[in-house]
């Protein structure tokens, strides 16, 4: 397509269609007499975004999950047989056990630093260099940290950094991404290194928030560091750190880009989402890639509910 | 660089040169402890930015660390080869048609929801909000396929509308949430007096409403531009991998299984792709927390 006309319609067209939708509801409520017009307004505001909600995330969950008790190519039901035949591969298993590693490292570490950083920062001066700098990775995509750190964790031993430190200590070099579980360890110190920034940027608020007069007065009555930090600080920063471990967790399990980046889910290192993606292009089998999906979101419920609740509680406080 | 927050350090007493080294000396641990995380954290970037400015050959034969002795041999030759040659400039222009569309369809949109949400009485509202909340964990996994379905069936799969609508539906969950958050803590007697004042809902929310709510809007914006921006999985289903419409990460991914080991460009191509969001993170960054954290932290 051409180039100008595309630059047009992205920059002008398409935010004066949006605005004009709304503009164009106002216009048509003026026939409608002054009750229907309250009572249809509401509705007229929510119903783009219930229709993309309903067209790209509601109908195609409840497809997927059809699918998954279909065959190969959905032409016919065949009851449970791809969660049994998943369930049945020894590689699954490594599968699930991969993304449990995600979760429960990924999680523990992101969160953790992300605590550390924060409160380490609230100190010095030079906090925003030191934000800014852990925050940069978050920016980055994960195809670009797969280019980044597959160069670290290179084989060759005069390009890989890492292998030229285990080199410098007189060791032989080692092939990082073709050794399971560690080449799992080592992605997952990619995804720490792209997702501290992002939970130190909201637990920083969160610290932030706490009152710099009731810090003191627990210096003042003789607590040390560590108390003020795990009896004040922690218990207070409680709520925030359940939204950032939540946004962590689900990042762990739908984890995609960088696995696929780097090693293609082969050498042991596949999850949930590389699985889901070869499942599908490269065994071309609809039935059982839909069936990693729903597993998937079985495994995201209890999240999905923890959400729910927590923010009907918030909402009660309001 | 700017500043990612203006709040000032606390716990450092300015009493004089005498006081700030005794305080240095004091709390080296801690010093030390933040030099190290942050070095740490910049190296794979310094050494892909390094790397991306060395010659050819010796990027492939020595390592990054190497150019930091003399003789000083730098080439902006990766970039000329990646942008001229490797489709990167092409697909530099295709990031920005898909990223820019989907993060203001969904940034407006949401926006009307939200004001609806939070400002407009309707039957079902409360559990209409909640289902919003539940659909903000569904992974894109378990929709992607029927949604390519979807696209072919209407011969849109491969065109930059379908990629659109995609990401627009993808990312409404969480600005509907984020957006609703901000836009219901703005105070109720600023709307009733607008009303009085004869202005329609479509007046306060152009006049009061989107301007009020520009933290949230930014935070919105750099989550979903970024997002968007730096996607492989959507674009690689609804997009697949032409030259003419493939966005960055596409390319990249594409240079990563032909090059192999073709460092060079590899390095070059993946700090171009960089670039614009680190832009855009650095200019919007200073409405970034307060957007996100809405009313529920005074900071």
């Amino acid at each position: 397509m051409d180039t100008l006309l595309m630059a047009i319609v992205v920059v002008i067209g398409v935010p004066a269609a949006v605005c004009g939708y709304i503009i164009a509801t106002e216009w048509v409520l003026r026939f409608a007499g002054p009750n229907a017009r309250a009572r249809i307004r509401p509705w007229l505001w929510v119903l783009p975004a219930f229709a993309f909600l309903i067209t790209f995330m509601i109908y195609p969950t409840i497809r997927t999950l059809l699918a998954s008790f279909q065959n190969a190519r959905s032409t016919e039901f065949v009851g449970l047989d791809n969660y049994v035949q998943l369930l049945n591969r020894d590689t699954f298993w490594q599968t699930l056990l991969n993304n449990a590693l995600w979760i429960v490292f990924f999680t523990a570490i992101v969160v953790g630093m992300g605590l550390i950083v924060a409160v380490l920062t609230d100190r010095v001066r030079y906090e925003t260099v030191v934000k800014t700098v852990i925050f940069v990775p978050m920016a980055i995509s994960f195809v670009a940290a797969g280019v980044i750190w597959s160069f670290m964790y290179n084989f060759n031993a005069d390009i890989g950094t890492v292998n030229a430190g285990i080199t410098a200590f007189g060791a032989e070099a080692v092939p990082l991404l073709l050794e399971s579980p560690l080449n799992t360890f080592l992605l997952i110190i990619v995804g720490i290194w792209m997702w501290v920034g992002f939970a130190m940027i909201i637990l920083s608020a969160g610290l932030k928030g706490i009152s710099a007069e009731l810090l003191e007065a627990a210096r003042m009555d003789g607590a040390t560091e560590l108390q003020v930090f795990f009896r004040i600080i922690l218990p207070l920063l409680a709520p925030t750190i359940a939204v950032v471990a939540t946004t962590i967790v689900i990042t762990a399990l739908k984890t995609f880009d960088i696995v696929y980046v780097m090693t293609g889910g082969r050498y042991g290192t596949e999850v949930i989402g590389t699985l889901f993606y070869n499942e599908r292009f490269t065994n071309r089998n609809i039935g059982t890639s839909s069936a990693v999906a729903i597993i998937l979101l079985l495994a995201i419920i209890p999240v999905m509910i923890f959400n729910i609740r927590r923010f009907r509680a918030q909402e009660a406080i309001r | 660089m700017t500043t990612a927050e203006t709040a000032g350090p606390r716990a450092v007493p300015r009493t004089g040169v005498a006081a700030a080294l005794t305080s240095l000396v004091d709390r080296w641990p801690l010093h030390l402890a933040l030099i190290v995380i942050s070095l740490i954290w910049l190296l794979p970037t310094a050494a892909l930015l390094i790397s991306s400015f060395r010659p050819a050959d010796q990027v492939l034969t020595s390592g990054w660390w190497n150019a930091l002795g003399s003789p000083f041999d730098f080439t902006i030759q990766n970039y000329q080869d990646v942008l001229e040659g490797n489709n990167i400039g092409q697909s530099f222009i295709n990031s920005l048609f898909v990223s820019i569309p989907a993060t203001l369809i969904p940034i407006m949109i949401a926006a009307f929801a939200a004001f609806a949400f939070s400002w407009m009485e309707f039957p079902g509202r409360d559990w209409l909000f909640i289902l919003v909340v539940g659909l903000l964990v569904i992974p894109l996994q378990s929709t992607l396929l029927p949604v390519l379905q979807l696209t072919t069936s209407i011969g849109l799969t491969g065109s930059f509308l379908a990629i659109w609508l995609a990401h627009t539906g993808f990312g409404l969950p969480f600005g509907i949430f984020l957006l609703r958050n901000f836009i219901g803590s703005m105070p109720r007697e600023m709307f009733e007096s607008a009303y009085i004042d004869g202005a329609s809902p479509v007046t306060a929310f152009f006049r009061l409403v989107m301007p009020l709510a520009v933290p949230a809007i930014a935070s919105m914006a750099i989550f979903q531009f970024m997002w968007v921006w730096n996607d492989l999985l959507v674009a690689l289903i609804i997009l697949g991998g032409t030259a003419d419409v493939a966005p960055l990460p596409v390319s990249i991914a594409g240079l990563v299984n032909s090059l192999g080991q073709g460092w060079h460009l590899l390095t070059a191509a993946a700090f171009v792709s960089m670039l614009l969001p680190l832009v855009v993170f650095f200019s919007l960054q200073r409405y970034f927390v307060r957007g996100i954290m809405g009313g529920s932290v005074k900071g």
